[in-house]
């Protein structure tokens, strides 16, 4: 993965659990079926309630999103273990979500699977900014940095969980660290 | 060290551990089901090979329960992947919902979700069932693809929910890359009031923590309250640590443990004691007979409430059942309120297991509820407590209100994304479906 992703970003708030990412009818797709893979996205974050959040992060007959960053508040990928949550971001196009916090086996499966960079920062970004902003992140210096006002903001290093998403995912981490065959 | 801090560390094959350490632990009981199970099988061929063998097929056990009487055919497909797999691999331990090992699972939706569907083997709810059967032991690792594997935390083993890929990992190594938690305390004292029951424990933990107070933690129940509430006291506890954000629950082990432990398996296991030097992050007392009926409010679980608090809120219907709260002891606590009086609202009941269906129909408890207006299904299952498919026995389909003993209620939890989920025991289920709306169950008892 590169060092720098820049793009629009998508904003949600506090909780959002694996149910708004990918509700639990959906769950009958399998993953690792290629076709199944690409309709997982065309899902991602269908969830989450209409009042709330009227614009979709991926719009209806599409498969894949504009927004390549979602920026969330507290406690983002609670709830279940689907790591179909992780997987349908990754399969609309999702590239980072930065949150302040996330929920534990969301972001393990983030790191296990490779399909996105979970970071966090200690700042609420969700409340100032908006669906649509553009921010670039830079993992080499741990910032975002807001494009239209220049302000940079820092973001908390990957820590333990760097290694293995540099290597792609547990299983590469396993390989090259030589836990499993290479 | 701390009870998760021990059993890590012997999992780890060394003398001590600390939290923060990431350590390769090895897996005694992997769990998957119909949802995360056709996945993990995906990860595994890809990583290990098309004829790739799995470390250890009696240590794996799969138990479909999730979408299975419905008639949506990929989930149909979902039961027969995991078949093929057991078949292929020789897998020990696989509750299929159908008796033919060759067989394709179809259900007929012209008999419908009330009438029994389900073969010999079937086992039902994925958490429940592995305590059933004896695959939860003390002391050992067991790591499963949903998030609810934390319950088996009760018999004083670590316990937790794993993804695809890390399970896919497991299959081919058996071993995993663990981060020992930090550990938090809760020391319970005393006994629960009449009315009050482990769900209530829990809910009021869990609004004392706040709904990530658990995040990346172990959560330890220990002192003399701990030990006196039965096994399935201490599921229903253990089973909701993952919804404050826990890594595991967990208590220790103890005489009534042993006993359940023994009846159900004669494997051999080697428990985990508290050390007299335990380090906490968190420590706190908590008073079992001081806690009251308690509801967790619409959406989420540390969105806390007294029962008697919440009056106000009208309902549209009730559910019971889940792997914390379709338990034998939950329905004979919602009978006990019930008591041949009818219900207001829709009221759907799910048994767990097919023993909890025998256990209820052997005692006339099911034929109570039945008379008393309580729609039960004779097929266990989640069912809605996920939502699932839109055919789901129980499922919302429009924005309803509904009280549940269940174990989530974040936004379309039980189907309809504007649905609202409010989260108590069996008790104050049982009450509010008699009065439709809110009820402390202590009115009626």
């Amino acid at each position: 993965m590169s060092a720098i992703i820049r793009g629009k970003i998508f904003v949600v708030r506090d909780n959002i659990d694996t149910d708004q990412i990918i509700p639990a009818q959906y769950l009958n797709l399998v993953p690792t079926i290629p076709e199944e893979y690409a309709k997982l996205g065309s899902y991602a974050l269908c969830g989450l309630p209409l009042a709330e959040y009227p614009g979709r992060y991926v719009a209806d007959g599409q498969t894949t999103s504009p927004y390549p960053i979602v920026v969330a508040g507290r406690n983002f990928g609670c709830g279940s273990s689907r790591e179909h949550a992780p997987i349908a971001l990754g399969a609309a196009g999702c590239k980072a979500v930065v949150a302040e916090g996330f929920a534990r086996i969301f972001f393990r499966n983030c790191v296990a699977t490779g399909e996105l960079f979970p970071v966090e920062t200690t700042v609420r970004l969700c409340d100032t900014l908006r669906t649509g902003d553009e921010v670039e992140l830079d993992f080499d210096a741990n910032t975002l940095r807001v494009v239209s006002t220049g302000k940079v903001i820092a973001l908390k290093p990957l820590g333990d969980a760097k290694p293995v998403i540099e290597a792609g995912g547990i299983f590469e981490y396993a390989r090259r660290t030589g836990m499993i065959k290479a | 060290m701390t009870l998760t801090e021990k059993i890590l560390a012997r999992a780890a094959g060394k003398q001590s551990v600390q939290p923060g350490d990431n350590v390769w632990a090895n897996v005694d009981v992997l769990m998957t089901h119909d949802v995360c199970g056709p996945g993990t099988i995906g990860v595994f061929h890809r990583e290990f090979g098309k004829h790739a063998k799995v470390w250890d097929p009696e240590k794996i056990v799969i138990i479909p329960d999730h979408y299975i009487f419905t008639a949506d055919q990929k989930c149909n497909r979902n039961v027969d992947i995991l078949r093929e797999f057991v078949r292929d691999q020789g897998i020990k331990h696989f509750y299929d919902v159908i008796d033919d090992p060759n067989g394709r699972w179809v259900f007929d939706p012209v008999k419908g979700n009330y009438q029994r569907q389900y073969g010999a083997r079937y086992a039902g709810v994925c958490h429940t069932a592995l305590a059933a059967h004896g695959h939860t032991r003390p002391g050992e690792v067991l790591l499963g693809t949903d998030s609810h594997t934390c319950m088996a935390g009760a018999f004083g083993e670590f316990a937790t929910g794993i993804g695809n890929t890390d399970a896919g990992f497991v299959f081919g190594t058996g071993k995993l890359l663990l981060k020992v938690p930090e550990t938090m305390r809760f020391w319970l004292e005393g006994q629960l009031q009449k009315g009050v029951m482990a769900k209530d424990v829990i809910l009021h933990v869990i609004g004392a923590i706040g709904f990530d107070g658990a995040t990346y933690r172990a959560m330890q129940f220990e002192g003399p309250g701990a030990h006196s509430l039965s096994m399935d006291d201490r599921m229903t506890i253990a089973n909701m640590a993952i919804e404050a954000g826990g890594k595991n629950g967990i208590f220790e082990p103890d005489d009534q443990t042993f006993a359940y432990v023994n009846a159900r398996t004669n494997k051999s296991y080697d428990p985990a004691f508290c050390d007299k030097q335990q380090q906490f992050v968190y420590d706190k007392l908590f008073d079992l007979a001081a806690l009251e009926p308690t509801v967790a409010c619409h959406p989420n679980p540390g969105n806390r409430k007294l029962a008697k608090q919440c009056g106000d809120i009208a309902l549209d219907r009730a559910y019971i059942g889940s792997c914390t709260g379709g338990k034998t002891s939950d329905f004979v606590a919602f009978a006990e309120v019930v008591r041949g009086r009818q219900v207001k609202i829709p009221v759907f009941g799910v048994p767990a297991t097919p023993e909890v269906l025998h256990e209820l129909q052997a005692s006339g408890v099911w034929q109570m509820l039945v008379a008393a207006g309580v729609q039960m299904t004779e097929n266990p299952g989640c069912a809605a407590c996920l939502g699932g498919p839109s055919d789901t026995f129980g499922r919302m389909d429009k924005p309803q209100k509904c009280i549940s003993a269940t174990n989530r209620n974040f936004p379309g939890r039980m189907g309809h994304p504007d649905s609202q989920v409010f989260l108590a025991s069996p008790m104050t289920v049982a009450a509010s479906a008699l009065t439709g709306k809110i009820t402390d169950p202590r009115e009626f008892l």
